[in-house]
């Protein structure tokens, strides 16, 4: 990935360039965060003041895009992890200068994620009751709920990739304290918690980093296999399926690549990160969105399938109403936009060109919010006895909600952006060749075995 | 380490150099060493004779810990309010490995953090003369401790390894 003029000086240069003074189109953007954040906030007092009514969630879809919302939070997540852990346990290279992005990606995602299933809890001042703590009363969470596993499943991947992110960052903040003065310095100070890169320090931290990563890795397929099993476990037609899980894990890493690419084009832009954040790295990110892709896309088949040949009316009339019914117009989004657009990243032109890479990430996050949306509504919308359907509509506040949702996640992400290194410095030097004797340009260097990190 | 310690530190621009330092050093019977480096290496461990980090110890003993954790609290809270819900049985099994799972990883993370935070001796609020902003940015610091009357031979055997700089210090690296 590397090029051969970097060195470790210059590298510590360029990376920490991103973090100098924002100029005004990060403040325009920030202003545009906190004011979806206020609306939100807004649409949620009115939830406060007035009850749940205030929502479109009306008999019999009282799940809709509250729902919809967290399922699609908790899906971008999962790229991150993919790329931080799962890359780094198979040792691949090109991980290094993306990592810390879409591990930022992860973080803010979770944190968006988290907050609709209190939103949608109607009283979220009780959110505690979710959680096992002795009582009065001796009562306990119901643990043959998919719901409480849900908890258990979202907050323990919160935690492990708060604690994963915030580890490998130390190392970096270290070098921020070293080339920063006044408040910054004691800032950083802090937060690096006096790294000083000590064999000491090395020798158990890269020990803990790979424990973490290897932890992170079952993890992450388990939350969102849990997430499915909200909906498979219940007997309603379109989501009692075994596929559920394994195609819910891929959707949600389809959807994370696409959003951590949607995310890096514009900072690689406005941080002129060129020779760190190569086409490469984008051309890899698009080669794993056609795996998902076509995973997804075989998932929509064999639950196609599966609808008919099982014979079952119900589930076959479910399958007929999403193609062709109310909400059909989104069935066709959530078909093109996942299975179809990717394919477009077979052809290299395609994929190496970043205004596709941009315009085919974005369509897929579309496209993947709107899986979710259809799974969720067409199912309830219609389950058995027509004398109990019915349709969603979105209200103001349900759509305030989800666009404050954006900018709260938007809002982390761009004081991310200027906070802390975007990229890992510590993780990129390991990229080079280690600097030896007879460098200058003599060609003679030892190089024992590393002569391919240079790629 | 104690605070009064009394040093010399070498920095190094290159690590082959830099190793070949720690080698010549431990084979001249100057065993108290403390390196920091910007990038971790392997052969800096080897070099440094130093052994396997026991943080993963922590992280099999807080897995453990979580998985009958997760056991303890579900089945002993469903026996002690024996509520059928679902016609479930009061003891589902498949439903509470679920909850063992996830807490067998959320408390095997806690115990590689705590780990990381007893074995590396964090946090630490201060940070010892020996140390050098350049230690995190492109060089590599090699400290010796020792004797008042081994100062000079040991500063002989850091200029003559190829250090770029050779400092006496009243102090550790990372205290």
């Amino acid at each position: 990935m590397a090029d051969y003029k970097l060195t470790y000086g210059k590298i510590d240069r360029d990376l920490l360039k991103t973090m100098e003074a924002p100029g005004r189109t990060w403040y325009i953007l920030l202003a545009i965060a906190i004011a979806l954040v206020a609306l939100g906030g807004f649409a949620f007092s009115r939830q406060i003041r007035y009850g749940m009514g205030v929502w479109g969630l009306t008999h019999p879809t009282m799940w809709a895009i509250d729902i919809t919302n967290f399922v699609f939070w908790v899906g971008i997540a999962h790229s991150g992890t993919l790329i931080s852990a799962v890359l780094f346990l198979f040792r691949v290279r090109w991980r290094a200068s993306i990592y810390r992005a879409a591990e930022a990606v992860t973080v803010f995602a979770l944190m968006t994620a988290a907050l609709f299933p209190i939103i949608h809890l109607g009283r979220p001042w009780y959110v505690y009751w979710l959680l096992p703590y002795p009582q009065v009363g001796g009562l306990w969470p119901n643990f043959r709920s998919p719901l409480i596993w849900d908890v258990f499943a979202v907050l323990t991947y919160m935690l492990v990739s708060m604690v994963f992110f915030f580890t490998g960052l130390v190392p970096d903040l270290a070098v921020v304290r070293d080339q920063s003065r006044g408040w910054r310095r004691r800032l950083y100070g802090f937060l690096a918690q006096g790294w000083q890169g000590t064999d000491r320090q090395w020798r158990h931290y890269t020990s803990a980093y790979l424990f973490l990563a290897a932890l992170a890795t079952p993890l992450v397929i388990s939350v969102h296999s849990v997430v499915s099993w909200d909906f498979a476990m219940s007997m309603v037609p379109g989501w009692h399926s075994t596929i559920f899980a394994p195609y819910f894990v891929a959707g949600a890493i389809h959807s994370g690549l696409a959003m951590v690419i949607t995310l890096l084009i514009p900072l690689r832009r406005t941080f002129r990160l060129d020779l760190y954040l190569t086409q490469t790295h984008l051309e890899n990110l698009a080669k794993l969105i056609v795996l998902t892709g076509l995973i997804v896309g075989y998932s929509y088949a064999t639950e196609y399938f599966i609808a008919w040949y099982s014979a079952n009316d119900f589930e076959w009339e479910t399958f007929r109403y999403r193609a062709l019914g109310d909400y059909a117009w989104g069935f066709w989004i959530m078909i093109v936009f996942n299975s179809l657009v990717p394919l477009l990243f077979f052809i290299k032109k395609i994929r190496t060109s970043t205004a596709w890479l941009l315009t085919i990430s974005l369509l897929i996050n579309v496209g993947m919010w709107f899986e979710r949306f259809i799974i969720i509504v067409t199912s309830l919308a219609r389950d058995y006895d027509p004398y109990t359907w019915g349709l969603y509509r979105p209200t103001w506040v349900d759509i305030s909600i989800t666009a404050g949702s954006f900018g709260w996640f938007f809002l982390w992400f761009l004081l991310f952006a200027k906070l802390l290194p975007v990229i890992s410095i510590v993780e990129v030097k390991e990229q080079l060749p280690p600097p030896m004797m007879g460098e200058a340009g003599s060609g003679t260097q030892k190089a024992e075995g590393e002569e391919e990190a240079v790629r | 380490m104690n605070g009064r310690a009394v040093g010399v530190v070498g920095h190094f621009d290159q690590l082959d150099r830099f190793l070949a330092a720690i080698r010549e050093l431990r084979a001249s019977g100057l065993d108290n060493l403390r390196v920091a480096s910007p990038v971790p290496h392997h052969e800096i461990d080897e070099a440094l004779g130093r052994r396997e980090s026991p943080v993963r110890v922590f992280a099999l003993v807080g897995g453990i810990v979580g998985a009958i954790f997760g056991l303890g609290l579900t089945i002993n809270t469903s026996i002690g309010y024996p509520h059928i819900t679902g016609g479930k049985p009061i003891v589902s099994m498949p439903a509470f490995i679920v909850i063992a799972f996830e807490l067998t990883i959320l408390f095997g993370a806690i115990g590689t953090l705590l780990g990381l935070l007893v074995n590396a001796r964090f946090p630490r609020l201060h940070i010892g003369p020996a140390f050098h902003p350049r230690f995190c940015r492109d060089q590599f610091g090699l400290f010796v401790f020792c004797a008042p009357d081994e100062i000079e031979s040991t500063v002989q055997i850091l200029r003559h390894a190829g250090a770029a700089e050779v400092r006496q210090v009243d102090g550790d690296v990372e205290v």
